[in-house]
């Protein structure tokens, strides 16, 4: 019993200084928009060691899913819709980015220094 | 035309590769095929539902939606395997061993059978969501090709059904008494994997943001995009750039699957073993 509330405890406290730790960063937010398959703008900048909201509009007719493995992001957005994803600090390099529906039309890389 | 064709067949890839795993883990088990078919049909009701709502679902919970809904299927299904795996472990060498005295286990079998139907039903809803949006976009989109692409698509849905085939047949080759442990591995493994996934949308919607450092980068060696990388992210839940808070979620599944079908998987079939010797 004992042991069990410690671990609760510990990771009250883990999830506690993660939830801190994410409040005290204010998050650097970049802009992008989704017109006919293309991103704009196609290579944004960001902030290193900061955390990132990507806000994504689809003015296309059509939905596309914001997806990258260097980021980690996977995200279904309607047509004519807005969503924001999330990501983590970076350290500098260049983060490549697509619409997994038109892959090849839509390559951006997000540049992080 | 092949352009939607691979697009279609590669989302269709990880519900083909589980439905098939699921249909090989469950012969012979009674009911099983009802639950199955009743599984994927409720899957493909649910994709068109998911791709319908796609819009209301994404702004939901101030736009974490989508990621909250898909972390929660993930671990639907992460849950109905692991209680698979755990009743299989201490029915399944009944099963093996002699089909016409586990009566009782056969009754309690149907709700296994049934926990596999979920996860079916869950995988077939969480690709087909992205096939059916994809779909829709190709229709609303309109234009002289979008017969031929639509085309394309179902081509993609054909080719997904042709692993699912591939995936059994080459399961059922295997003899069952090994069938048994390949399956079980299988499943937990399939298992961890869809956890480390969860982890991830978890971490997309900024609820998790603990141990968010990529833990190794294999993508120069094999990239969870190509078609082997993606049979292998649903298989054994591969990942080319995974965080280190997916790695500890992988493991930290796997351990608890491990221990649980260990611990009920030896303890069971003691009894069992005696009511067989005193029955002769």
């Amino acid at each position: 019993m004992r042991v069990i509330a410690a671990a609760g405890l510990g990771l009250a406290i883990a999830l506690g200084i993660g939830a801190s730790l994410a409040a005290a960063d204010e998050p650097a937010t970049i802009g992008l928009t989704l017109k006919d398959h293309k991103f704009a703008p196609a290579e944004p900048t960001a902030p290193a060691d900061k955390p990132i909201v990507i806000e994504v509009s689809n003015l296309d007719s059509t939905p596309s899913e914001f997806e990258s493995k260097a980021l980690r992001v996977e995200k279904v957005i309607p047509a004519g819709g807005k969503a924001s994803v999330k990501v983590r600090p970076l350290k500098a390099g260049r983060y490549r980015f697509y619409d997994d529906y038109h892959e090849d039309t839509t390559e951006g890389f997000l540049v992080v220094k | 035309m092949l352009g939607a064709l691979i697009i279609v067949f590669r989302e269709v890839i990880e519900a083909g590769l589980i439905v098939g795993i699921v249909l090989a883990v469950t012969r012979g088990l009674p009911r099983s095929r009802l639950a199955i078919v009743a599984g994927v049909l409720a899957g493909v009701v649910g994709a068109a539902l998911v791709a319908a709502f796609a819009g209301a679902i994404g702004e939901a919970l101030e736009g974490i939606g989508q990621e909250v809904f898909n972390a929660t299927i993930l671990l639907i299904a992460v849950v109905m395997l692991t209680w698979h795996n755990v009743w299989m472990a201490s029915h399944g060498r009944e099963l093996a061993a002699d089909v016409k005295r586990v009566g009782e286990a056969v009754r309690s079998g149907s709700q296994s059978v049934f926990a596999l139907g979920v996860v079916c039903a869950v995988a077939v809803m969480r690709e087909g969501s992205e096939v059916a949006l994809f779909m829709y976009g190709l229709v609303a989109a309109g234009g002289s090709t979008a017969s031929e692409l639509v085309i394309g698509s179902l081509l993609g849905v054909v080719a997904g059904v042709g692993v699912t085939a591939v995936t059994y047949l080459g399961l059922a080759a295997i003899p069952q008494r090994r069938l048994f442990a390949v399956t079980t591995g299988l499943i937990s493994l399939l298992a961890a994997g869809l956890a480390a996934q969860a982890a991830l949308f978890l971490e997309q919607a900024g609820i998790l943001t603990m141990l968010s450092q990529t833990a190794w980068n294999t993508s120069w060696l094999l990239s969870d995009t190509s078609l082997i990388g993606r049979v292998l992210h649903t298989l054994i839940g591969y990942s080319d750039q995974p965080s280190v808070l997916q790695v500890v979620v992988y493991a930290a599944t796997l351990a608890v699957i491990v221990v649980l079908t260990r611990t009920v998987g030896s303890r069971r079939p003691a009894p069992v073993t005696a009511q067989r010797a005193a029955a002769e």
